[in-house]
C-alpha cells in the first residue's frame, strides 16, 4: 500500500515538473518577450533595442537554463549595467540588490515579479486564491448535497415519474455552460430592463463584502452545471446498486424501502460520486474562470485572464502552478479515496 | 414599416386560453411535487396511512398536469399554422421567425415521417424512433444542423450577419428598418446587437460556423484517440505506460489554461498550432492506411490500387489543408503551389479546431484503450488470433467495429462538449475573430452590456443551449436503445 502511494506521488512530481515546463515553453517563446520588453520599455523600440533590452535580463538564455533559475535549482543571471542598477529576476523594485541571494525561484518561496499588477506574483496570488477558495466552497456547499439528493431520488426507482422529471432537469443543467446559465440567471434576477431585479449581476463588491445580493449569482452558475453532472453519476451508480443481488435479498426478507434505500444502498453507491465529485474540481476551475469574468470578481480565474491577456508572464505561470498543483492534488486524493472507500480494493 | 409585436394578431386571440392552460400547468405541477415529498416525508416518518393519501395526490396531479401540457402544445401548433395565413406585419415577431425557419420544418417533417414509416428497417437509426427522449433530441439536433445548411444557401437569413444598421443598434426585437430598399427584408426580427447588426441572422449564421466545427474536431478527436488507444490497450506494455503518461499530462491541464497557452495572438504568431495542425492530419491518413491494408493485405492486386489511389488523394488533401500560402510564409508549411492547393482554412478556424481537437483526444484515447482492454480477451479475438490474423486486423476490424455503441453515444455527447468549448474559446475572444458570428463570440460581444440590453447575448445562448441539450438527449436516447438489444 505504501508503495503504491509513494510510486503515485513520483508519477505525480513528474508530471508537475514536465506540465510547468511546458507552459514555462510556451509563456517564454519570443513573441511573448519581444511584447513584454515592448510594454516595459517602449512600443517603438527596433528588433535591436528589444534584444538589447532582453539581454541582460536573462530572458535570451536556453529555456532549460531559464527554467532551472525559475524553479530556483540554477543561480539567477545578474548583469551590473554602466550607472550601477543590478539587473536580474531576483531584483524586485523597492528591494536593495545587496541583500538578495543568488538563487531565487519555486523552491525559495520566490514566484517573481508581476508586470501587470506591479507586486510580487506570490503575494497576489494568495490574495486571490483565498477570493476563489471562497467562491469555490460555497459552490460546493449548494452543489454537493442538491446533487447528491436529487441522484438518489431518480435512480432509486428507475424509469419512474421522479426519475424522469429529475433526469431531465440534470440533463438540462449539464447541457448549460456557465456562460450560458450566467447571462440566464443574470436576465431573470439582475437586469435592470426586464425580469425580478431582485439581485445585482456584478461581484465587484462581493470581495471584502459577499452578501446574497452580490454572491448568490456567481455561486449559482458555478452550481448548476456541476449539479446536473453530478446528479447523472450518482444516479447511475444508483440504478446499478438498485439491481444488485443483496437489496434483492433485503426486499424479500421484507426490509421496507426506505430502510433498503438509506442502510443498504446508499453507502455503496456514494463510491462512485465521491471519484466524480473530487474529480469534478478541476473542471470547476474552468467554471469558475468563466464565471469570474462574467461577474467581475477578482480572483484567481480573472487573474488568469487577465495576465493572459496582458502577457504577464510570471504570473500566468504562477496560476499555472497553482492549476496544475490543483489538478494533480484532486487526482491523487480521489485515488486514496477509492481505494479506502471500497473494500474490494481495500482488502486485496 | 411598424415595429412589430411579440405574437401579432394570431397570439392574441390564443392569448387567454393559453395563460390559463399555463396556470393550470404550474398548479398540476406544484401539487404533483408537494404530494411527492409529503410522500417521501410520510415514508421516513413511516406513516403508511399518509403516504398512501399523498402517493395518491401526486399521481393524480401529475396525470391532470398532462392535460394542461397537452393543450399548450395544441396552441403553439395551431398559432403557427394560423400565423401562415397572416400578412408579415399582423403575423408578430413569433409567427414571421416561425416562418422564416419554413424550409428547415419542411425538411424535419419529411425526415421524420420517412424514419418512423421505415423504422423497423434502419438498425439502432430506427430504435431511436422508439423512445420520445431520443426522438426529442434528434429534432433539436436536426434542426440545428437543417439551420446551418440552409443558412449557408442564404435561405433563412434575413440580413447580411456583418451589416451594421447604426439606427438600429441595441434595438429590441422586432425593431423596423428606417428605411427599406427593394426586396431587403424590413425588420430586424430579434433585434440589433451593439454595432447594429442583425441578431436573428447572426444566430442562424453562426450554427453554420458551430456545425461545421464541433463535429468534424470531434471527428478528428476520434480518428487521434482511435489510432493511439487501439494499440496502447491491446499491446500493452511500454508503449501503454508512454501514452497513457502523455494522455495523463494533458488531461491534467484545466482546460481554459490549455486555450490561453495555445491561442493567444502571440502563439499563433510563432506557428506552433499549424505544426500542432500538421501532426494531427497525419492520422488520418495512418488511420485509412492501415485500415485498408490489414483488410486487402493477402490480395495484393486489390491492394496495391487501391492504397496508391487513396493515398495520392489523401495526401493532396492533407497538403491542402496544411499548407498556406497566405498565411505562413517563410516556413516550410508554404510550399504547396497554388494551382492546385484546394482550399485554404482561415487561421482563426484551423487554430480553434486543433484546439478543441488536442483537447478532446486525450478522453477518447482513454475510452477507447479502456473498450480495447475489456474487449481483448473475448472468444472472437482469440478466433481471429488462432486464424493467424494481424495484430492491426484485429484491432480495426475485430475490436473497433465490435465496440461502436459506446463510442457513437460517447461521439454524440462529445460534440456537444466541443460545442461548448467552442463557446468558451468565443467567450474569451479567443482565435475566432471579433466579427465572427459564432455562438460564443456574440455572447462574449452581448454580456457587457447585459444587464441593459438582453436580446444580443439571450439568442446565441439559447440556441448554444438547445443544441447541446439535443446532443445529450440523443445520446440518451441511443444508450437506452442500445442497451435494449
Amino acid at each position: 500500500m505504501a508503495l503504491f502511494f509513494l510510486r503515485r506521488f513520483g508519477v505525480m512530481v513528474i508530471t508537475a515538473i514536465c506540465l510547468t515546463f511546458v507552459v514555462f515553453f510556451l509563456t517564454n517563446l519570443y513573441p511573448n518577450l519581444e511584447k513584454l520588453a515592448k510594454t516595459q520599455g517602449n512600443f517603438r523600440m527596433s528588433e535591436e533595442e528589444v534584444r538589447n533590452w532582453l539581454e541582460p535580463r536573462g530572458y535570451l538564455q536556453s529555456t532549460p537554463k531559464k527554467y532551472a533559475e525559475w524553479l530556483g535549482v540554477a543561480p539567477s543571471m545578474r548583469t551590473v549595467t554602466e550607472d550601477g542598477r543590478v539587473l536580474s529576476r531576483c531584483v524586485t523594485p523597492g528591494v536593495d540588490p545587496a541583500t538578495v541571494g543568488d538563487y531565487c525561484g519555486l523552491l525559495q518561496g520566490y514566484w517573481g515579479y508581476s508586470s501587470v499588477f506591479k507586486v510580487p506574483v506570490g503575494e497576489q496570488l494568495w490574495k486571490w486564491l483565498g477570493l476563489t477558495g471562497y467562491l469555490m466552497m460555497w459552490a460546493l456547499i449548494v452543489t454537493v448535497p442538491i446533487a447528491l439528493v436529487i441522484g438518489i431520488l431518480a435512480g432509486m426507482r428507475e424509469g419512474s415519474g421522479t426519475d424522469r422529471s429529475l433526469s431531465t432537469f440534470s440533463i438540462v443543467t449539464s447541457a448549460t455552460p456557465e456562460y450560458v446559465s450566467g447571462v440566464v440567471l443574470i436576465a431573470v434576477f439582475a437586469s435592470s430592463a426586464v425580469g425580478l431585479k431582485w439581485l445585482k449581476g456584478s461581484s465587484a463588491q462581493a470581495m471584502e463584502n459577499p452578501t446574497i445580493d452580490n454572491f448568490l449569482l456567481p455561486v449559482l452558475t458555478i452550481a448548476l452545471f456541476n449539479i446536473g453532472y453530478i446528479a447523472r453519476m450518482t444516479r447511475a451508480s444508483m440504478t446499478e446498486v438498485m439491481t444488485q443481488q443483496y437489496i434483492r435479498t433485503a426486499r424479500l426478507k421484507g426490509v421496507n424501502f426506505t430502510n433498503i434505500v438509506i442502510k443498504h444502498a446508499l453507502r455503496n453507491a456514494l463510491i462512485a460520486p465521491f471519484t466524480v465529485i473530487v474529480l469534478q474540481i478541476p473542471y470547476l476551475l474552468t467554471g469558475v474562470v468563466i464565471t469570474e469574468t462574467l461577474f467581475n470578481y477578482k480572483g484567481v480565474g480573472w487573474g488568469l485572464v487577465q495576465a493572459a491577456g496582458n502577457n504577464d508572464i510570471e504570473m500566468l505561470l504562477g496560476v499555472s502552478v497553482v492549476s496544475v498543483v490543483i489538478v494533480l492534488l484532486t487526482q491523487l486524493i480521489s485515488d486514496i479515496g477509492y481505494v479506502f472507500l471500497n473494500p474490494r480494493i481495500r482488502i486485496s | 414599416m411598424e415595429q412589430l409585436t411579440w405574437f401579432g394578431a394570431p397570439g392574441a386571440i390564443f392569448a387567454w386560453p393559453f395563460y390559463i392552460a399555463a396556470g393550470l400547468f404550474f398548479l398540476a405541477v406544484a401539487a404533483s411535487l408537494v404530494g411527492y415529498f409529503g410522500n417521501v416525508a410520510a415514508a421516513m416518518a413511516g406513516a403508511d396511512g399518509a403516504k398512501a393519501a399523498t402517493a395518491k395526490i401526486s399521481s393524480l396531479a401529475a396525470s391532470l398536469a398532462k392535460w394542461p401540457g397537452l393543450v399548450i402544445a395544441a396552441i403553439i401548433v395551431l398559432y403557427c399554422v394560423l400565423s401562415i395565413f397572416y400578412g408579415a406585419q399582423e403575423r408578430g415577431i413569433a409567427g414571421n421567425v416561425f416562418m422564416r425557419f419554413g424550409p428547415v420544418w419542411i425538411t424535419m417533417i419529411a425526415i421524420f415521417a420517412v424514419s418512423i414509416a421505415l423504422k423497423k428497417n434502419l438498425g439502432l437509426y430506427g430504435k431511436l424512433f422508439q423512445s420520445p427522449v431520443g426522438m426529442i433530441g434528434f429534432a433539436l439536433v436536426v434542426f440545428w444542423v437543417l439551420t446551418a445548411l440552409f443558412g449557408a444557401f442564404d435561405m433563412i437569413v434575413t440580413h447580411d450577419p456583418l451589416d451594421q444598421i447604426a439606427r438600429l443598434k441595441n434595438d429590441p426585437p422586432g425593431s423596423p428598418l428606417p428605411s427599406t430598399e427593394d426586396g431587403e427584408y424590413p425588420w430586424f426580427l430579434l433585434g440589433g446587437d451593439n454595432l447594429g447588426r442583425d441578431v436573428f441572422t447572426r444566430m442562424v449564421s453562426g450554427a453554420g460556423v458551430v456545425i461545421t466545427i464541433a463535429p468534424l474536431a470531434t471527428f478528428f478527436g476520434y480518428i487521434v484517440g482511435i489510432t493511439l488507444g487501439l494499440p496502447a490497450g491491446y499491446y500493452g506494455g511500454r508503449l501503454d505506460t508512454i501514452l497513457s503518461f502523455l494522455a495523463n499530462l494533458i488531461l491534467a491541464f484545466p482546460v481554459i489554461l490549455l486555450f490561453y497557452l495555445l491561442v493567444t495572438p502571440e502563439i499563433v504568431q510563432t506557428g506552433i498550432p499549424v505544426f500542432m495542425a500538421a501532426v494531427f492530419f497525419i492520422f488520418p491518413i495512418v488511420f485509412i492506411t492501415v485500415l485498408l491494408n490489414s483488410r486487402y493485405k493477402v490480395l495484393p492486386h486489390i491492394r496495391n490500387p487501391l492504397l496508391a489511389v487513396v493515398l495520392v488523394l489523401a495526401f493532396w488533401l492533407y497538403l491542402s489543408t496544411v499548407s498556406d500560402t497566405t498565411r505562413n510564409p517563410g516556413t516550410f508549411l508554404d510550399f504547396f503551389p497554388s494551382g492546385i492547393d484546394l482550399f485554404n482554412i482561415p487561421g482563426g478556424v484551423l487554430v480553434v479546431f486543433i484546439a478543441v481537437v488536442f483537447v478532446n483526444s486525450p478522453t477518447i484515447f482513454r475510452i477507447m484503450r479502456g473498450l480495447t482492454l475489456d474487449v481483448k480477451n473475448r472468444d472472437y479475438v482469440a478466433a481471429a488470433q488462432t486464424r493467424g490474423e494481424t495484430p492491426w486486423y484485429i484491432m480495426l476490424w475485430e475490436i473497433l467495429p465490435n465496440v461502436r455503441g459506446p463510442l457513437i453515444v460517447d461521439f454524440c455527447l462529445r460534440i456537444g462538449y466541443a460545442t461548448i468549448l467552442l463557446g468558451t474559446l468565443g467567450f474569451f475572444g479567443l482565435g475566432l475573430p471579433p466579427e465572427s458570428p459564432d455562438w460564443g463570440s456574440t455572447i462574449n460581444a452581448g454580456r457587457k452590456l447585459l444587464s441593459v440590453y438582453l436580446h444580443p447575448a439571450i439568442t446565441p445562448a439559447m440556441a448554444l443551449l438547445s443544441l447541446v441539450l439535443g446532443l445529450n438527449l440523443l445520446a440518451d436516447g441511443l444508450r437506452e436503445q442500445s442497451l435494449k438489444d
